[in-house]
């Protein structure tokens, strides 16, 4: 790309996006067929242009950033990276050791989806990775551009702008790279950096700044809240004739439970709140919301940030304090459960006034399947007969996590309990799933809709696995676990002529399957 | 001693000397930079015997690689297996009175040099060969791989050009490097081949702690792999969050001391 016109200036250049609202949907084969990388050598890659809006000052300062593009910024990125290789191992080791194998290469769904070179997760490191070698490696100085060194010039930035804003974090390229390198940790890093020179993404940072004025990721306040809760007691009483209550600020009860604020109101999501309430009050365990904990999410880690991990967590631990609880339970959520399973007992550990017989934090379908297998609620499956049901792991919780006490329980436990709860169930093709899962395409921050077109093609994959077993299997079910999950589907299914109704979560289905009433 | 076995010499200790210590140094750095939170790729080992294993998998097999695609993994492989036979060769250089082990290796295989080769040769034509492989080569691993090609093609050849001249016998070279490891100087062979051989490698040895071939001691420092997953039963501390911790935990400040220390990862 050419030097930009004078009058722009440098943060326009970076922000400078492309929106095309007519963009061509892959086609459903049922297959999933790595692109060629085309002609160009090192060419301008054809998503270049998709970036997502920037974070107005006002909501810079908020989350406790530079306004705007710090003049000085290729000195203060340097400077940011520097620091940040003196506190992570990953990031240190990460950015010395690649071998450009090219294991990784067809292995992130952006890149299948899109065809963009610079999408195949080690060409997205290598964004970063040149900067690194040019100002903190002797290869690069030396040999420079021979070894992959390059400054950080605008245009460096305005495609580290894009690209680290079309990875959703998903690891699945660590899966497959011989020395478990991580691009999302890098991508991590490449955000922070450009938060911390001032140019933040707009949805992320708009929502860190609602977590911590108002409490939850969609700026619900108390009041709204327990509306809501209300009403969805009064539709749940109407439709099953039974008082299932969805407390907010008990103190005392057995259970906090912390849950994705679109739990609360979004469609499929409140599904599996109802879902929830119903295993709650079936079991006859007492439990509760609460307001300072109504957000399960924690969109700290998409931008890579410590600090704000740490201030979004601190919010549970508050919660706990306040509450009093003796287990802490999570609901349905991808990356808040990689969070809360692997971060929480680091950032607001350890959790000694909860009843160590149960884990801290505990992932709702660990509790409920253990209900089940208990006996201690009944579900009928028949109440599901009319679907079909697969399952897509969420890549946070199946490459970021666990549930129960063996590695890999976090594949079969949600099966299990979907298996419980249906009596039809089909898996999608085996090198979609489980540690191999492809990501919905919309994860890490990418949910908003300025780059439908890359979270479109970012679900190419998995769109077409699911394709292949509802022509197969005749599939109309796709239960989820996670917020961004259910929401990035309900988007895309329907660009991919699919309809929304067949992504669901699986409490979903477990409520429409739990026996309530007096137990025998 | 004459000119050229100084001027071998003094490149012997000079090549060695920044391999090991860029190589500790590396090390050192990857060691001690911490891991602040807890991000094994699951599913990952939940003991550390498993951790043990699942780098035994790694190290002897690539796992990862070996799902990641079949192809690369059989290049990579057989080049890594070849260079970890030829090296164990070059110990009779070394070792003093050869062992039998060795001298048993020495006997019976003949293939490795051949097959170190032939792998590189097949690496680099994949390079060439496959878009997106192509794509991300620089011209640092380009010359890597014409590297050990040259260091595989002059050994090869000092091992079959028997024409009088032109091979370097076994006793000339261990001679030599006897003398080098002794610190006791003997002369150099004066042969172009193994000068050249010689060279390379030495130059292999210098290159080694600036470049990726880092990854030999990096890849056990991975935090995907060589953490065990058990965050929710043993509290990870961050070391350097401590204070941050410290500060908004009002009520319920870290017990620090009864918390794990980070010593994996
Ligand atoms: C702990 C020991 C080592 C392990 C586990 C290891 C593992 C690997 C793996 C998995 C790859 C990727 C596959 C490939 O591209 O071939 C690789 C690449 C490579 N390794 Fe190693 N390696 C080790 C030691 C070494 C050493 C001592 C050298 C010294 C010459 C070396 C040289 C290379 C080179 C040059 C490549 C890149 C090949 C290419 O450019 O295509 N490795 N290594
Ligand atoms: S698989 Fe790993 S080592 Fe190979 S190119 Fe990708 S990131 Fe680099
Ligand atoms: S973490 Fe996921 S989205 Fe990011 S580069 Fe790797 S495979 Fe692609
Ligand atoms: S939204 Fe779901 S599939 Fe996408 S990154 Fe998050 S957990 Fe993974």
């Amino acid at each position: 790309m050419a030097e930009p016109p004078a009058e722009k200036t440098a943060v326009e250049t970076v922000a400078e996006s492309v929106i095309n609202k007519n963009f061509k949907v892959p086609e459903l084969i049922g297959e999933i067929n790595v692109p060629r990388v085309e002609d160009g050598y090192r060419r301008k890659g054809v998503t270049s242009a998709i970036k997502p809006h920037m974070a107005k000052p006002a909501v810079q300062a908020k989350v406790g950033f530079p306004e705007t593009l710090v003049d000085n910024w290729e000195e203060a990125a340097v400077k940011r990276l520097g620091e940040l290789l003196e506190k992570y191992k990953s990031l240190q080791v990460y950015l010395d050791i690649c071998v450009r194998c090219g294991s990784c290469t067809d292995k992130c769904q952006f890149f299948i989806g899109s065809n963009d070179p610079n999408n195949m997760p080690v060409a997205r490191a290598e964004l970063l990775r040149r900067v690194y070698k040019k100002y903190f490696t002797t290869e690069g100085k030396i040999f420079g551009k021979l070894a992959g060194a390059h400054r950080l010039d605008l245009n460096l930035l305005s495609d580290w702008y894009a690209y680290f804003h079309q990875c959703s974090q998903c690891r699945r390229c660590s899966v497959f790279c011989p020395y478990g390198i991580d691009t999302a940790e890098i991508s991590m890093a490449a955000r922070e950096i450009m938060d911390s020179i001032g140019i933040g993404q707009k949805y992320v940072n708009e929502i860190l700044g609602k977590v911590h004025e108002i409490g939850n990721n969609l700026g619900m306040n108390p009041k709204a809240l327990a509306a809501t809760l209300e009403s969805t007691e009064e539709d749940i009483e109407e439709e099953d004739g039974v008082p299932v209550k969805l407390p907010l600020d008990q103190e005392g009860a057995d259970v906090l439970l912390v849950t994705p604020s679109a739990d609360f109101f979004a469609s499929p999501h409140i599904e599996s709140l109802i879902g929830y309430a119903k295993v709650f009050h079936q079991a006859g365990i007492s439990w509760t919301l609460s307001t300072a904990a109504s957000e399960a999410g924690n969109f700290g880690m998409f931008i890579g940030s410590y600090t704000q991990l740490e201030k979004v967590a601190a919010r549970v631990r508050n919660a706990i304090g306040e509450l009093k609880p003796k287990r802490l339970v999570v609901g349905e959520c991808g990356h808040a459960w990689r969070v809360a399973y692997s971060f929480w007992n680091t950032l607001i550990g350890p959790f000694d006034t909860l009843d160590p017989r149960y884990p801290a934090p505990q992932h709702i379908v660990e509790f409920t399947l253990d209900l089940v297998r208990r006996g201690a609620i009944k579900l009928d499956k028949s109440a599901n007969d009319e679907f079909t049901v697969t399952f897509h792991d969420s890549c946070n919780v199946a490459r970021g996590s666990r549930m129960g006490d063996r590695p890999g329980g976090q594949f079969t436990m949600p099966r299990e309990l979907i298996k419980a709860s249906c009596n039809k169930y089909v898996d999608m093709d085996p090198s979609t799933t489980m540690e191999k899962t492809f990501c919905c395409g919309g994860g890490g921050g990418l949910l908003t809709d300025e780059i439908l077109e890359i979270r479109v093609a970012g679900a190419m994959p998995r769109m077409q696995a699911l394709h292949a077993v509802m022509e197969s299997d005749g599939v109309n079910f796709m239960a989820l676990i996670c917020a961004i999950c259910k929401a990035q589907f309900t988007k895309v299914l329907p660009k991919y002529g699919i309809p929304m109704t067949v992504a669901g979560g699986v409490h979903q289905l477990v409520g429409r399957a739990i026996e309530l009433g007096a137990k025998e | 001693m004459s000119g050229l076995t100084l001027i071998f010499g003094l490149f012997f200790y000079v090549s060695i000397a920044i391999f090991l210590v860029g190589f500790m140094a590396k090390v050192w750095k990857y060691g001690s930079t911490p891991a602040p939170l807890k991000i094994p790729q699951t599913p990952a080992p939940v003991s550390a015997p498993g951790v043990g294993v699942r780098y035994l998998q790694e190290v002897f097999v690539f796992k990862s690689l070996f799902r990641g695609n079949k192809v690369l993994w059989l290049g990579g492989y057989l080049f890594h297996l070849g260079l970890l036979f030829v090296l164990l060769k070059h110990l009779r250089f070394f070792i003093a009175p050869t062992s039998s082990i060795l001298s048993t290796l020495v006997k019976f295989d003949v293939y490795s040099g051949f097959i170190l080769v032939a792998a590189l040769i097949f690496l680099l034509i994949l390079r060439l060969a496959i878009d997106r492989h192509f794509y991300i080569s620089l011209a640092s691993d380009y010359a890597l791989l014409l590297l050990l090609i040259g260091i595989g093609g002059t050994g090869l050849l000092s091992r079959f050009w028997e024409n009088g001249h032109v091979r370097p016998s076994v006793p000339e070279v261990k001679n030599f490097v006897a003398g080098l490891v002794t610190f006791h100087p003997a002369s150099v062979p004066e042969h172009k081949l193994f000068l050249i051989h010689f060279s390379l490698v030495m130059l292999l040895l210098i290159y080694f702690p600036f470049s990726k071939l880092m990854h030999a001691g990096g890849v056990f420092y991975s935090p995907t792999r060589n953490q065990i997953d058990n965050p929710r039963e043993k509290r990870w501390v961050n070391p350097w969050a401590k204070q941050v911790t410290a500060a908004a935990a009002a009520p319920a400040a870290a017990p620090v001391a009864a918390a794990e220390e980070p010593s994996e990862g």
